[in-house]
């Protein structure tokens, strides 16, 4: 009876052209078949375009001699090697300046974040004024200003500072003695690793005896402990393989050690303070969501402001704050092709500046530049998104 | 960031333009009015502004009696300026007719770039600038030395040629704008400043104590300096050319801006011609007879212009010496405007 009622209820069928389902398959189809219509006009309008005017394309010069120098280079490098060896650098100096970019702005961003909610007034204020400047200046000028304020603060090279006759500091850079790794240190490395897979056993069987007993153990020290012992014992095992090589100053410059070149501090400085300032913020708004209730109950079971805000405030507060803290990753990323302007080696410098200039290849090259900075994001959101999850399952 | 933007604009005009041939440049110029023409960012001497605004320059001369020669004017010149980095594609991407600013000519921009040179009118060489305290006295002392360079320029690559022909190991300090690359050896951050010779006189003028620093003697390139057009508009590349032939066609034969109105009265067949008295040479060019005539009145020869720009009597110093006419012992040697 039900049934027969609901089937009365029921209009007729609509003609295939009038079912909303199917012309919605048929409109995507339509927009799909236009942009790569589309797409297709443009790509071979290009090449016709590019071809008309004699401008060479294609990616053989990847493997042609770049003919340049590059100042700043974690893999073996030299002129005589080729434009794709140039680019890899160049990606990996991107790389390079991004992560430890991350890393810094993330630690700053939490303290200055944390400080500006502050029941000190002094500091508070200090932490609002801090993020007010740095978030509303541009940030070319800001990398303007640290690099050529550090350029003019620092001695040449001949009256360098220096440190214990180990580190020293000029307008050409920091540098620092070097290690070399002679035989055996991969038993140092590997007992390091072992270390750290021993630090996680501890702390899962602490967290373990913990959850069971209620006792707490002191894993810190602990791990520590171990990840200090572990590879001592085996460097005196092995007769501490790793010597030194010192930097001297030969004819202009330092030569040997470890080198820091003032574009790569000065870009750092001023992403890490920029980004730092947004972080703040966003790290202070995710504080501010979780309901002081949370703070009054973990008093009241005994736990001291600090574990209060480790244990309860900022894992809750996490799930608010990565979300818009994976953009300001994102941001400081493309933020760092600013390097150009201050001579650091980065992609956009070395391979969209330098490499295209010297081919005129500006399709494949920007391209590439476009592919790589596009591949870094996707993984960076990547990453933050496992992270968000990770996260966001803890929530009972 | 604006250069990306420009190159992109270069490649989005590359897929969007219609492949069926645009009207030539000489059409275009003469329709809107004015001759887009880019410049540097400010080298004295080449295409700097003056205290007014105004451009002023050996290159910028160049921008200008090309407007005279095509819209009667001299004035209708409108400047773009560009960063050594920016400057192919801008010209590429056609928003600038012409690329006026300091540019070596070289088989790659010539062919790969799709441009092409419609002369020279400086012949340069690369050389070095380094503090006068540093007691360095020519550029094979030069080894670990930091050198502070522009990008997009042909002295990024003939430095590293020439540390690699002498095994001299050195360090690269790339910047994109000329400013900074200025800035930073002001500040120390280089032992070196290298670029080409005019250049490094012209530059020279803007650090602190100009005085505290040598040009070394060494000329490790050569950099033949000129304007630039795209590939495959001939007639707009015959304009440019013949601009600059004209000026110094009347430098050779005396004609000035000064004695260009009277010398329209002139015996000299050659004259006669160049002026637009007998014969019609600019009808070849697209133009009218009087084109060559208006260059040297509003221009003058490139002789005046040299001379007024970059010659011994101007802060930049720079001798006569290669840029004078073949027959007085220089390179210049115009083709016969005939
Ligand atoms: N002639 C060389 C170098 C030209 C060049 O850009 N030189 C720089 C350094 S002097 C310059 O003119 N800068 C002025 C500016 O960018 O405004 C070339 O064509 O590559």
């Amino acid at each position: 009876m039900a049934a027969e009622t609901k089937h009365a209820a029921m209009p007729a069928k609509p003609p295939i052209w009038n079912d909303p389902r199917y012309r919605a398959i048929f409109f995507q189809i339509l927009v799909l078949g236009a942009v790569i219509g589309g797409s297709v006009y443009l790509v071979n309008n290009t090449i016709t375009n590019l071809e008309k005017r004699g401008i060479a394309s294609g990616f053989g010069f990847l493997e042609r001699t770049a003919g340049f120098s590059i100042s700043l280079s974690l893999i073996e490098y030299s002129e005589e090697m080729s434009y794709g060896r140039a680019f890899l650098v160049s990606v990996i100096n991107t790389i390079m300046i991004s992560v430890i970019g991350v890393f810094f702005a993330t630690i700053l961003g939490f303290i200055v974040g944390i400080a500006r909610l502050s029941s000190n007034w002094l500091i508070s204020k200090i932490a609002a004024v801090y993020i007010e400047i740095l978030r509303n200046i541009p940030l070319l000028l800001q990398i303007f200003f640290w690099y050529f304020a550090m350029l003019g603060a620092l001695p040449g090279p001949k009256q360098s500072v220096v440190v214990f006759d180990l580190f020293f500091l000029n307008k050409r850079g920091m540098y620092s003695p070097k290690p070399i790794f002679e035989d055996g240190f991969s038993l140092i490395v590997i007992a390091f690793i072992l270390a750290v897979v021993a630090v996680i056993f501890v702390a899962r069987w602490a967290r373990k005896r913990q959850d069971e007993t209620g006792e707490q153990f002191h894993t810190v020290y602990v791990s520590l402990g171990i990840l200090a012992g572990l590879p001592l014992v085996a460097a005196i095992i092995t007769g501490f393989p790793l010597s030194w090589d010192y930097p001297a100053l030969k004819g202009f410059n330092f030569k040997g050690g470890l080198e820091m070149i003032p574009e790569f501090v000065g870009l750092l400085i001023a992403l890490v303070m920029y980004t730092a300032s947004y972080i703040a913020e966003i790290v202070r708004a995710g504080i501010m969501a979780v309901s002081h209730g949370q703070t009054e109950a973990a008093y009241s079971v005994g736990l001291k402001p600090g574990p209060t805000l480790r244990l309860v405030i900022i894992p809750q507060a996490l799930r608010v704050i990565i979300p818009p803290l994976t953009s300001q990753y994102l941001n400081l990323t493309k933020n760092s092709s600013l390097a150009a302007a201050i001579a650091y080696p980065d992609l956009v410098l070395v391979f969209a500046g330098t490499a295209l200039m010297q081919t005129g290849q500006a399709v494949e090259i920007i391209g590439m530049t476009m592919a790589v900075y596009l591949t870094l994001s996707l993984l960076i959101s990547g990453f933050m998104n496992w992270y968000n999850q990770k996260m966001a399952l803890v929530e009972r | 960031m604006k250069t990306t933007i420009r190159v992109l604009t270069g490649i989005a005009a590359a897929a969007l333009i219609s492949t069926s041939a645009s009207a030539g440049t000489l059409a275009d110029v003469k329709a809107k009015g004015f001759v887009q023409c880019g410049v540097s960012q400010g080298l004295p001497g080449f295409s700097n502004p003056d205290e007014s605004g105004n451009w002023t320059g050996l290159d910028v001369d160049m921008c200008r009696a090309i407007a005279a020669a095509v819209l009667r004017d001299a004035s209708k010149v409108k400047y773009s300026p560009l960063s050594a980095k920016e400057r192919f594609t801008a010209l590429q991407s056609g928003e600038v007719d012409v690329l006026s600013r300091n540019t070596t000519w070289t088989l790659v921009r010539d062919t790969a770039l799709g441009l092409n040179f419609a002369g020279v009118n400086y012949y340069d060489g690369q050389g070095f600038m380094v503090r006068k305290d540093s007691g360095i006295k020519n550029a094979k002392e030069l080894g670990g030395a930091s050198v502070c360079v522009n990008i997009g320029t042909t002295t990024e690559l003939n430095m590293a040629d020439f540390f690699r022909a002498n095994s001299l190991e050195y360090k690269p300090v790339v910047f994109e704008k000329a400013d900074e690359v200025v800035a930073a050896y002001d500040s120390g951050r280089c032992d070196v400043y290298t670029t080409d010779q005019s250049g490094l006189a012209a530059q020279r003028i803007k650090l602190k104590n100009p005085n505290d620093h040598m040009i070394l003697p060494d000329v490790i390139s050569k950099e033949p300096l000129g304007p630039v057009v795209r590939h495959g508009d001939d007639q707009w590349f015959d304009v440019v050319k013949w601009t600059l032939y004209a000026m110094l066609e009347a430098e050779e034969y005396g004609v000035n801006s000064q004695n260009v109105a009277s010398l329209k009265g002139s015996k000299s067949p050659v004259i006669k011609r160049l002026l637009g008295v007998e014969g019609d040479l600019g009808k070849n060019l697209g133009l009218d007879s009087e084109w060559a005539f208006r260059i040297i009145q509003q221009v003058g020869n490139y002789g005046e212009s040299f001379e007024r720009n970059v010659g011994p009597n101007t802060t930049l110093q720079l001798p006569r010496g290669v840029n004078n006419l073949w027959n007085k012992g220089g390179l210049m040697y115009p083709m016969p405007v005939r």
